[in-house]
């Protein structure tokens, strides 16, 4: 089991290889299908000056993604005396996000994306670029990975986006997962699909 | 003898309902559990498949202890009612809407419904359409209320196909139908969380086959299939998926599903279609029985 701490060194993403188990700690945000498309439309394509309060969430997610960790999460939480909490938080489906995550990733110069499922050559291609990798987290799993998010530091969007799709600034205790695509440009879910497609044509064929 | 409305409305019916979404957010069914240890069993020791379902297992310990939900993405809750005559549905379709609002407090629920147009999240997972409520009379003086949990990642790979289908060489046949629900699973990789279990509709319209192949869901997974033909395909469906090596998460390994549930409905002869609804491994699926006189009992 390899241990990462935020904020991950380039030399430390080299190191990595698709199929290494990994324990990650340090601050995360949440980000999904709303916060993607908001990053890339609002903060990363927009034409500048960018407006003030796009700025001031620019700058406050530039502070502490780089070098750092988004995560494909709709969290169920819950809020104790104006206290945030994880209560169900497994890693969503990512490639929904394909179309966005190779701007995120040079934007904002994350090293590590996690969620569930795999991505595509785009991303690929921006981890290998950019220095990052695809940590593949445990589907479905909802209280073992909220048990990782040992503090909610913060929150950004919540009344537009909604509670899952919000960004949530946490911090991880050993999330646990696979890096399933590393910045060698190695997909094990490629490698993969090319085994299910095989398998697939010779059930179809009934051998 | 009470009305109708007094028993619906009371605190016990009440209650019974809450219990009913508590369970089936927090607390997988036995036989769910059991097939995912089997599954287990079956994978080679410190196999990443081995450990991908270790940690299913964990959690699922780690949910009911905690009482928090399984998953978080609580998905759409989906009621099938069975109800005597003169019951009022909309009386029912209410106290679905308020358990739903009340568990999503708790949080036994992840805020779930969202405008289709605005995106605004409720906030209390009521909103057109949510939840789902579905209706049936029956002979029995009691009310069934048999609820899922359909998160969105599983319902985002199910699909419906009309065949003939080309690209499979799939006829109008059950060999045909063999073919596409193993279509499905193979595009659905690891997007659905396997190993999943299957619904299936064979006929019907496009509306009617998704619905059936939903209801199939509240089935158990060591049931038999009264129909022969039907079981035979369910338990050959099962098998050659497993030979897929698609595995817990679509990692790799020997379980791709736990379980296949064929219907059937009516066609007309222009169509044929076979539609699937991908259950993930977080198959949350429980059932509550009200009797008139206000004892209830929920069951897996």
């Amino acid at each position: 089991m390899i241990h990462l701490t935020t904020p991950i060194s380039e030399e430390a993403i080299l190191e990595l290889h698709a199929g290494d188990a990994i324990e990650l700690s340090g601050i995360a945000a949440t980000g999904r299908d709303a916060a993607h498309k908001y990053m890339v439309e609002r903060l990363i394509e927009a034409p500048r000056p960018l407006p003030p309060e796009d700025l001031k969430l620019h700058d406050e997610l530039q502070s502490f993604l780089r070098g750092g960790a988004i995560y494909h999460s709709g969290p169920i939480l819950r809020n104790e005396n104006g206290r945030w909490s994880f209560v169900s938080s497994g890693p969503t489906t990512s490639i929904r996000d394909e179309i966005y995550q190779d701007k995120v990733i040079a934007a904002f110069g994350l090293r590590v994306v996690i969620g569930k499922g795999g991505m595509g050559p785009r991303t690929l291609e921006a981890c290998k670029r950019h220095r990052a990798v695809y940590l593949h987290g445990i589907g479905g799993a909802g209280v073992f990975n909220a048990a990782a998010v040992v503090e909610v530091l913060d929150v950004f969007k919540k009344e537009e986006f909604g509670l899952p799709e919000a960004f949530w600034k946490i911090r991880f205790d050993r999330f646990a997962g696979i890096v399933t695509m590393d910045a060698h440009g190695k997909s094990l879910h490629d490698d993969l699909a090319r085994e299910f497609d095989m398998n697939f044509a010779n059930v179809i064929k009934g051998v | 003898m009470k009305s109708t409305t007094e028993w619906i409305g009371g605190d016990g019916f009440r209650e019974a309902v809450h219990e009913l979404v508590r369970l089936a957010a927090c607390e997988l069914p036995a036989d769910v559990e059991k097939a995912l240890s089997d599954a287990r069993s079956a994978e080679a020791p410190g196999s990443p498949a081995e450990l991908t379902l270790s940690l299913f297992l964990k959690n699922i310990a780690m949910a009911k202890e905690r009482q928090a939900p399984v998953c978080q993405d609580t998905g759409l809750p989906i009621f099938f009612i069975n109800h005597p005559e003169g019951v009022s549905q909309r009386q029912l379709t209410r106290v679905c809407q308020d358990a739903a609002s009340w568990a999503t407090a708790k949080p036994y629920l992840r805020h779930n419904a969202v405008d289709a147009v605005t995106g605004k999240n409720s906030g209390n997972n009521t909103g057109l359409g949510f939840p789902a409520v579905y209706f049936t009379e029956w002979d029995d003086p009691a009310i069934e209320m048999a609820l899922i949990l359909k998160g969105g990642g599983s319902e985002n790979v199910s699909g419906q196909y009309s065949i003939p289908y080309d690209p499979l060489d799939a006829g109008r046949d059950l060999e045909g139908v063999r073919r596409v629900v193993l279509d499905c699973v193979r595009q659905a990789e690891g997007k659905g969380c396997p190993p999943g279990v299957l619904g299936v509709c064979i006929g019907g319209d496009r509306g009617g086959g998704y619905l059936e192949s939903k209801h199939q869901l509240l089935r158990h997974l060591d049931d038999t299939n009264p129909d022969p033909a039907l079981a035979e395909l369910e338990g050959r469906i099962l098998s050659d998926a497993n030979r897929l090596g698609i595995g817990p998460l679509g990692l790799g390994g020997k379980t791709t599903l736990l379980g296949v549930k064929i219907g059937k409905l009516h066609r007309v002869p222009a169509s044929y279609f076979v539609t699937i609804s991908y259950m993930c491994w977080v198959c949350r699926r429980r059932s509550v029985r009200i009797a008139p006189d206000g004892t209830w009992r929920v069951t897996g």
